[in-house]
């Protein structure tokens, strides 16, 4: 086969590898990208995309149960509801592969050639791809390593058979009666909550103190209490063994040391995700390593010249969003373009029910760095669209350095708060004070206000609590 | 609102009064609690005074190079809530000002209208760029490694100019750095840039003796105008105590046991030699008392090491050499030299030598005349360490070769003495096996 030699080759084409191809084809770099899967990588193929059409469907169906049980308000009469998943599995397929067709239509509109196979260094400039058709050789002047992430496997609950992944667990034919989800993680506990309002039994087996430890315990506690009602029982301090020999049942040890059974026909395996950087030649070109992952400087360059990386193969946090910034700077960087990494603030987004928001610094971390901060805290309970919405439990809450009022962090707990995350954000990175976001007439009614409002607190003069 | 007073706290050295040497705000800066407001300097120790409270300064209290009494009130702060302080009864500081005394006395009047505590101003008639002050600065400055505050779209900006946003001062609220903020800085670099050309200049600079820096000056004309040096220069043939020292150093990182034993340097070398001569001329260990005409010859040998600091130089002193081995005199330099870069040597650890040892380190020079530690009698410069070739009858060899630089107080040392003293450190430091025999 005839080599490809190309300015700009990027490896992987997940979310930070498509973004990095598009963005580097938009400014006339000529671009290869290779991908072994299909376009879109863990986020849109078995990630955050089709995480959501389950959790969504989930809601759904959780809503109309609870109105078919006769307790709700609202005077909607209905028949109890069923559920066919693989129905809903086709339609969440529908909406991957509707986004597969999406990216590889953007990488060909920015003119990048796509690649199909699995890529292995031979050098620093020169990688081997696998292809359907033979071995293709592409030589490059800059390559990007996208390579991703994969589930943490544990050596004594093997993925295969009961014991799945996320991956499977988004492609089930049927809900699981009984589920034990080990590890109590945000992904862990979104599959988890999703397939309890969808019927199933779900027992989280978490080997920490608490679940969701990267949360402080105050903005858990909504969610707690919603476990509660799915009657999702949290195991904390108790350690996964293995499986039954039967294969009906989840051993563990509880967190007093005794020996105990978890009855599961499913076992969801999510006790984290490790670096992709075995199987594509990383020993071939020896880059330095931060851990496990690839080290990398603030423009994302490795130890060696000419060879960038992004995405989860560079570290925490592993968001889809971190990676596509950090793969737009690449590609202006290859441009010719002056770059660095100089974002104030991932915001990250957990979709349990209620969804929990962070962006910046948590109270913790920000007296740790500024001294003395002031915080101020909303309920949902006094917010007029959240009551509306039957979603009361939850808070917006803004942390600010007290002598300047500097906006340092921002976190929501509470029914569909994702999407306050974009305002979360833009607060941060354009260097919002309290008297910024006070000043900002929110629309009413909306969540939204709670922002605000929190603003307002932490000023001292909220207006409706 | 109301005011608070921070007195000067008793620093706990047993003084009445102390040296004002550094103001790290000025009236208007915003501080939060613990921030660092002022340096005062006793004898040699320099101590840091801390805001106790969050606020606004109003005033201070004490001019760069003044004499401040223990218990005087030297900042007012604009606090919240109710402040220390009923309006206008508090006394007027007591200042003593060593250069200016009527310019310092504070009066009511003064609260008013803060006189500017502005450091010595730059002469300068071509200093115009410097005015480029951002207008309204709310907010107390930026924490150590905290990112510049600024819009995505200002970084980029930034960033694309080749502009070190940690450079530009921010006039937005917080501190946040504009798009103007991005001009005035733009506009300002050029400037600074050209500067760099052949021009005249005309400005002079002056510059305030204060501090440790009036303290060495003070010290170094006593000595000078009160002592006739004599200086004596004599070469050290060091080979074999080199290579003692890299064998005992070698050994030390093989031994597991020996861990915290340090790193040998020339020095405690040297200062056991000295133990060792000025056990045969005690007359060379003494404080000559001048005006009172009275030796105060010691037996406890008390070693001041010349030491330079970020802020000039001091003397920490190894107390009692005489009766520290070698592996302890070393630990304690150590000590004492960590303690006296880092500004945290008390004035214990600063005074109290009776002969003192000079080095430029590896800087070296051939010769130099040491000055000596007034009211002492002898000082031993060390100088650099050269590999020179050596006559040794038949051919020349390469020897490492120090020259050691002493001065004497030639009042009460004789040039004899001198020479005996000198060479007799040299026959032990040339034979080290010497120094460790008694």
């Amino acid at each position: 086969m005839k080599e490809i030699s190309c300015k700009l080759l990027v490896i992987g084409a997940g979310p930070g590898g498509y973004v990095c191809a598009i963005r580097a084809g938009q400014l006339g770099v000529d671009t290869v990208i290779v991908e072994f899967g299909r376009p879109g990588g863990t986020c849109l193929n078995v990630g955050c995309i089709p995480s959501k059409a389950l959790i969504h469907a989930a809601e759904e169906f959780g809503k109309i149960a609870h109105i078919a049980g006769g307790k709700d308000p609202l005077g909607i009469k209905v028949g109890a509801p069923t559920l066919d998943l693989t129905k809903t599995i086709a339609w969440k397929d529908g909406i991957v592969s509707r986004l597969n067709s999406g990216v590889a239509g953007l990488l060909k509109k920015a003119k990048v050639k796509t690649v199909q196979g699995w890529a292995t260094f031979r050098d620093g400039k020169t990688v081997e791809v696998e292809t359907e058709t033979g071995t293709q050789v592409i030589r490059a002047e800059t390559v990007v390593v996208a390579t991703g992430s994969a589930p943490i496997e544990l050596p004594f609950l093997p993925f295969g058979g009961p014991v799945i992944s996320s991956t499977e667990a988004l492609a089930l034919s049927e809900v699981p009666e009984k589920l034990a989800v080990v590890g109590g993680g945000y992904i862990g506990l979104e599959l988890g909550m999703a397939f309890a309002t969808m019927g199933a039994k779900v027992t989280v087996v978490e080997a920490l103190p608490r679940v969701l430890m990267q949360y402080d315990a105050e903005l858990v506690r909504p969610v707690l209490k919603r476990l509660g009602e799915l009657g999702v029982e949290v195991m904390t301090g108790a350690k996964a063994k293995g499986l039954s020999t039967k294969g009906d049942a989840l051993l563990i040890e509880t967190a007093d040391g005794k020996n105990s059974k978890v009855a599961a026909d499913r076992i969801l395996v999510t006790v984290g995700r490790k670096p992709l950087t075995e199987g594509w030649g990383l020993e071939q070109i020896d880059l330095d390593m931060a851990g496990k992952f690839i080290r990398i400087d603030d423009q994302c360059r490795t130890s060696m010249r000419g060879i960038f990386a992004i995405g989860d193969v560079t570290g925490e946090p592993m968001l889809a969003h971190r990676a596509m910034a950090q793969g737009e700077m690449v590609a202006e960087i290859v441009a010719g373009h002056k770059r660095s990494w100089d974002k104030r603030a991932i915001p990250a987004i957990c979709f349990t029910d209620p969804e929990l928001v962070t962006a910046g610094l948590a109270p913790d971390e920000a007296k740790a760095l500024a001294g003395e901060i002031k915080i101020g805290q909303f309920p949902f309970a006094a917010n007029g669209r959240a009551m509306t919405k039957q979603g009361e439990d939850g808070f917006v809450r803004v942390v600010a350095r007290a002598d300047n009022h500097l906006v340092l962090g921002i976190q929501a707990v509470g029914q569909g708060v994702s999407e306050l995350a974009a305002a979360f954000g833009l607060a941060l990175e354009m260097g919002a004070r309290l008297e910024d976001i006070a000043g900002t007439i929110h629309t009413h009614p909306t969540q939204g206000e709670g922002f605000q409002e929190a603003a307002l607190k932490a000023l001292g003069h909220a207006l409706h609590v | 609102m109301g005011e608070h007073v921070i007195k000067l706290p008793d620093v706990g050295e047993g003084v009445a009064e102390a040296e004002l040497v550094e103001w790290h705000v000025k009236v208007g800066d915003l501080v939060r609690e613990d921030t660092v407001l002022a340096a005062v300097m006793t004898d040699k120790a320099t101590v840091e005074i801390p805001s106790p409270v969050d606020g606004e300064i109003l005033w201070l209290g004490a001019e760069i190079g003044d004499t401040v009494a223990i218990g005087s009130p030297i900042v007012r702060l604009k606090v919240a809530g109710e402040g220390n302080v009923k309006a206008a009864v508090e006394p007027a500081p007591e200042v003593k000002a060593a250069a200016k005394p009527a310019e310092a006395v504070p009066s009511p009047a003064a609260v008013a209208a803060p006189k500017p505590a502005d450091p010595p101003a730059k002469v300068s008639p071509a200093a115009a760029p410097k005015a480029m002050r951002p207008a309204s600065v709310s907010g107390a400055p930026r924490a150590e490694g905290e990112k510049p505050l600024a819009s995505p779209a200002v970084r980029l900006r930034a960033k694309e100019a080749g502009i070190d946003l940690r450079q530009v001062p921010g006039s937005g609220p917080a501190g946040r750095i504009s798009h103007e903020d991005i001009d005035a800085f733009l506009a300002r670099g050029p400037q600074l840039a050209r500067a760099t050309g052949l021009a005249q200049k005309d400005g002079v600079e002056d510059i305030k003796v204060v501090g440790l820096r009036r303290k060495i000056a003070e010290k170094m004309s006593l000595a000078k105008s009160r002592i006739p040096h004599i200086t004596y220069v004599e070469e050290i043939d060091v080979t074999a105590l080199e290579e003692l020292r890299a064998t005992l150093n070698k050994e030390k990182r093989a031994a597991k046991s020996g861990l915290e034993r340090p790193k040998l340097t020339l020095l405690p070398f040297l200062m056991r030699a000295m133990v060792k001569a000025i056990g045969e001329q005690p007359n060379l260990n003494a404080l000559f008392d001048d005006d009172a005409g009275i030796i105060h010859q010691h037996e406890g040998i008390h070693i001041g090491i010349a030491a330079q600091t970020p802020n000039g130089l001091v003397v920490p002193v190894v107390k009692h050499a005489e009766a520290r081995d070698l592996w302890d005199c070393a630990a304690e330099v150590n000590r004492l030299a960590d303690a006296a870069k880092a500004g945290t040597a008390s004035r214990e650890e600063l005074s109290g030598s009776t002969i003192t040892i000079t080095s430029l380190g590896a800087m070296g020079g051939v010769a130099t005349t040491p000055v000596i530690n007034y009211p002492e009698v002898a000082i031993v410069g060390v100088n650099k360490i050269m590999v020179r070739p050596v006559w040794d009858g038949t051919q020349f060899i390469p020897r490492k070769m120090m020259n050691l630089s002493s001065s004497f107080d030639h009042r009460v040392i004789d040039g004899w003495d001198a020479a005996v003293f000198v060479q007799r450190i040299k026959a032990l430091l040339e034979t080290p096996a010497l120094i460790f025999v008694d």
